[in-house]
């Protein structure tokens, strides 16, 4: 296994341009999930690494070997490189066994053994070595899948998107069957996805890719806690952003005045600017004086944790995280305190948030979340 | 930007056209290896065009400007406008009713299906005039020839049946589509590649067919030709007459190439495609066996019963065994022989005509369909002139004859190879080198076996053709060499129908396995 470095990678495609100078460290051993919207170039990205495409200009590294770009190009089936297509890409003709083993030397092919153990690996029956790959359900085709890249030992496993095609249990289940394998195994492993969920659970690292480019490239706790712009922020998971006054080291909103940190140091540190909190920040308590008081508006009830939806007395919605079976019913005053900082970002940023006359949005993988309407 | 679980794919996937001049530059062996098989191909047309030149303008005049040409102008083209309707028709019909219906015995109808094929279009006539002497008519050689051609676009169709995702017809019944709806805008759609390439295959090998048209004096622009160059050995006027003929081709290619569009059709859908659940037929399967029935009697028992009479009525003719034997062991070995190498020609094309398409890998496989388009003679000719010129230690010889063989079939393994190709998607490619797998690696074990089905099917195309092939193997074949179509030939011309017979049963026999070869492998289909 090795690390992978990509350095000003630039791509185009007629003159559409996809990537735009991508700058990418993957350390060795490491799993790194690409986090992107649709479009954003990172199955581009990811196709370029492996050495299906080349790259208009910039490089591509495994360890300190060059294998594109700066006048190289090695061919993809001597890059070392795994490849875990998106809907499996199985081939037809050959069953589960001579799909394991296809990248193996001709004389380790015949050998049940290894792919025995690479079946075991990935979580999966030896029983299935003699099947054939339409008889798989998805999440096995993926895991036989991820065995067949893993069988020749490569330096670094690149999984496209593997687990949208599967439906909710079946992905979890697979999700953790791969991260098992890889793990065992130690490969270097870059995920594609655009679903922050899986890139933040499964990742140690996760690159933020947006209009072809690398904006952001952290592991996932900071990311969560401080992304580097709202986009991010919204684009990682559910948040509140409101509209605040930042004066004497607090941030005076809605929700009254909260510590705060900066998301730069180079940012003014008094005036108008726009804070983030996460859901889960929020708590609720029974209506007191001196905490800012709110209306339910209704509750979506997920079993693990509920998201409370709550109507401010100056107007807008924002939504809470709530453990627990303690929950408030629609209709209900509480009161809104506010759990550890909030992050303060600078007011003239510009922002895929619509610009409207609520102050308080609340945002989920970009997109504005739609609070339910209001009973009675 | 999307919610999570919406697939993010199309807009990461660029359109194909800017990547096939880099698939070009990738592979320029293939190309250099399409380019020469377009240039064997286009041989006899170059001589044609050559030969045009030399007689010069006035001559091209005299020799096209008749009222002779204009009556074989009508005759050939309500011949082939006729015949390709009515192979469509009973093709898609047949493929529909075995490929997706609830209809009985639907494997021995799909082998009985391909059988015709068995049974050379010549063979057929002479069953067919042997008995009915009265079919000499346009009616007639209609007849005729669609029996002997329709599972051309049986063949194609019915394994493009197999390539669909049953699931696009699911969905669209679940959108309150009828069978019937959904068979004109989901499934015809679809089958429109294959449609295409089986008319075509069909007008072309019309616009070539000699024996059964000679037989049924139905005279075509190919027997016009024939019967010039036998006559008088007039080589400008039987070259003019191949001149507009190969127009008419020109014409057809132009036409084709216009219908079937630019779009490529590979399966989207995950893995692997799931069993077809057959549409039921209730009350419509008594005449849906009757019209197979049918269809498979004219185009089946007639003709053998036809043969087992004859072979009956002529036992009083001693029958040469070891003259047989011989005619057999000639013919399998140039037959098995040209199928190899014509299968292999054809694998460049049929790839980059799918994997690379764009404007010069659709001239490379337009010019072999244009090259085999000239008839079986012209070949002939343009190939014994090019070889006493060029290469004089090379006249008569097999080389030369395969060569021909080669010309006059390669469209029939490139059109089964490119539907094959259209359903191995590049994505098994990218896995096989990220898997270490060189380029003659995945040849070997990806493309190869993916492609086999398909290019087993165009290897028994060809087998089938050459063992019944006639006109080139007049003309070319070595002194001494016969084959049974030309032993079956010489009998027939002279109305010895008994002495003809053993030959055209031992061309069914010989064909027969290959149509089996052909049924099975087509069953299994291309992806599964």
């Amino acid at each position: 296994m090795s690390s992978l470095t990509v350095k000003d990678l630039t791509k185009s495609f007629a003159t559409t341009p996809v990537l735009t100078g991508v700058d990418l460290h993957v350390p060795s051993g490491s799993f790194t999930a690409l986090l992107g919207p649709s479009g954003c170039g990172k199955t581009t990205l990811l196709r370029l690494i492996a050495g299906f495409d080349d790259p208009d200009s910039g490089t591509v590294a495994l360890g300190d070997r060059v294998v594109a770009g700066a006048g190289r190009g090695v061919a993809a089936r001597r890059r070392g490189i795994g490849f875990v297509p998106q809907e499996g890409g199985l081939f037809p003709h050959l069953s589960v066994a001579g799909n394991i083993s296809f990248g193996l030397p001709r004389r380790q092919r015949r050998d049940g053994g290894r792919v025995r153990d690479l079946l075991a690996l990935v979580g999966l029956d030896a029983d299935l070595a003699d099947r054939s790959p339409h008889q798989l359900s998805g999440g096995q085709q993926q895991r036989v899948a991820l065995a067949r890249a893993l069988a020749p030992e490569p330096s670094l496993v690149l999984l496209d998107e593997p687990f949208s095609s599967l439906d909710a249990a079946l992905r979890e289940e697979t999700r953790l069957a791969v991260s098992r394998a890889l793990a065992a195994t130690g490969a270097t492993a870059v995920l594609v996805t655009h679903d922050q969920a899986e890139a933040l659970s499964m990742a140690d690292q996760v690159a933020v890719l947006r209009g072809g480019r690398l904006v952001q490239l952290t592991d996932p706790r900071t990311l969560y806690r401080r992304p580097g712009d709202l986009d991010v922020a919204t684009f990682v998971g559910e948040a509140v952003v409101l509209d605040a006054d930042l004066r004497d080291g607090r941030a005076h909103c809605v929700l009254g005045a909260l510590p705060y940190e900066q998301v730069s140091a180079e940012a003014a540190p008094e005036g108008r600017a726009r804070i983030l909190l996460r859901p889960e920040q929020l708590r609720l308590s029974a209506p007191d004086t001196g905490t800012t008081a709110a209306r339910v508006r209704s509750v979506d009830f997920y079993g693990h944790d509920s998201r409370v939806w709550l109507d401010l007395p100056g107007g807008g919605t924002v939504s809470a995280r709530l453990e627990g079976a303690d929950l408030p019913g629609a209709g209900d005053e509480v009161s809104i305190s506010v759990r550890g900082t909030a992050l303060a970002f600078p007011q003239a940023q510009e922002s895929v948030l619509p610009e409207g006359p609520t102050e308080v949005r609340t945002v989920f993988a970009g997109e504005p979340l739609r609070a339910p309407a209001p009973l009675g | 930007m999307t919610g999570p679980g919406a697939p993010a794919r199309t807009a990461d996937r660029r359109p194909r056209t800017s990547r096939t001049g880099r698939r070009l530059r990738r592979s320029p062996v293939t190309l250099a290896l399409a380019v020469a098989v377009a240039a064997l191909a286009l041989l006899p047309l170059g001589y044609i065009a050559w030969y045009t030149a030399d007689v010069g303008w006035s001559g091209v005049r005299e020799l096209v400007f008749r009222p002779r040409v204009a009556e074989l102008l009508w005759n050939t083209g309500r011949l082939v406008l006729g015949t390709v309707f009515c192979c469509a028709v009973l093709g898609v019909g047949a493929a529909w009713l075995v490929e997706r219906s609830s209809v009985p015995g639907r494997r021995i109808w799909h082998v009985l299906l391909v059988a015709p094929l068995a049974v050379p279009a010549f063979v057929n006539s002479f069953a067919w005039i042997s008995l009915l002497p009265g079919l000499d008519t346009y009616a007639g050689a209609l007849l005729v020839v669609t029996l002997s051609y329709f599972p051309f676009v049986y063949l194609p169709v019915a394994a493009a049946f197999r390539g669909l995702d049953p699931a696009l017809e699911e969905t669209a019944h679940g959108l309150g589509l009828s069978n019937w709806a959904v068979f004109l805008r989901v499934q015809l759609p679809q089958l429109r590649v294959a449609l295409l390439g089986g008319s075509l295959l069909v007008s072309l090998h019309l616009l070539g067919e000699f024996g059964a048209l000679q037989m049924l004096r139905y005279p075509t622009f190919t027997t016009a030709i024939y019967d010039q160059y036998r006559a008088t050995f007039n080589g400008p006027g039987a070259t003019m007459l191949a001149g507009v003929l190969v127009l008419i081709c020109l014409a057809l290619l132009l036409a084709e190439l216009r219908l079937r569009g630019r779009r490529g059709y590979a399966r989207t859908g995950r893995g692997a495609a799931r069993p077809v659940r057959p549409v039921a037929l209730r009350v419509l399967t008594a005449p849906a066996l009757l019209a197979l029935g049918v269809l498979v009697g004219l185009a089946l028992l007639v003709p053998l019963g036809s043969l087992g009479y004859w072979m009956g009525t002529g036992s009083s003719t001693a029958l040469d065994w070891n003259l047989l034997a011989a005619t057999t062991g000639t013919t399998l070995a140039l037959a098995g022989a040209a199928a190899v190498v014509t299968t292999a020609l054809a694998l460049p094309t049929g790839w980059l005509a799918v994997r690379a398409r764009g404007r010069i890998t659709t001239l490379l496989e337009r010019s072999t369909y244009l090259g085999s388009s000239v008839p079986g003679i012209v070949v002939a000719l343009a190939l014994v002139t090019l070889s006493i010129r060029a290469t004089p230690w090379l006249y008569q010889t097999v080389p030369v004859l395969l060569a021909a063989y080669a010309i006059l079939f390669l469209p029939r393994a490139i059109v089964t190879v490119r539907s094959a190709v259209e359903q191995a998607t590049p994505l098994y490619d990218d896995v096989a080198a990220s898997l270490g797998s060189s380029a003659p690696d995945r040849l070997r074990r990806v493309t190869l076996p993916l492609l086999a089905p398909g290019i087993g099917a165009g290897a028994a195309l060809v087998f089938l053709a050459v063992v019944t092939e006639l006109t080139a193997t007049l003309l070319l074949a070595p002194t001494g060499t016969t084959t049974l179509a030309t032993a079956f030939w010489s009998a027939s011309s002279t109305l010895e129908y008994g002495a003809a017979a053993p030959y055209a049963v031992i061309m069914v026999l010989l064909s027969a396995p290959a149509t089996v070869l052909l049924s099975r492998d087509a069953r299994r289909g291309l992806t599964t």
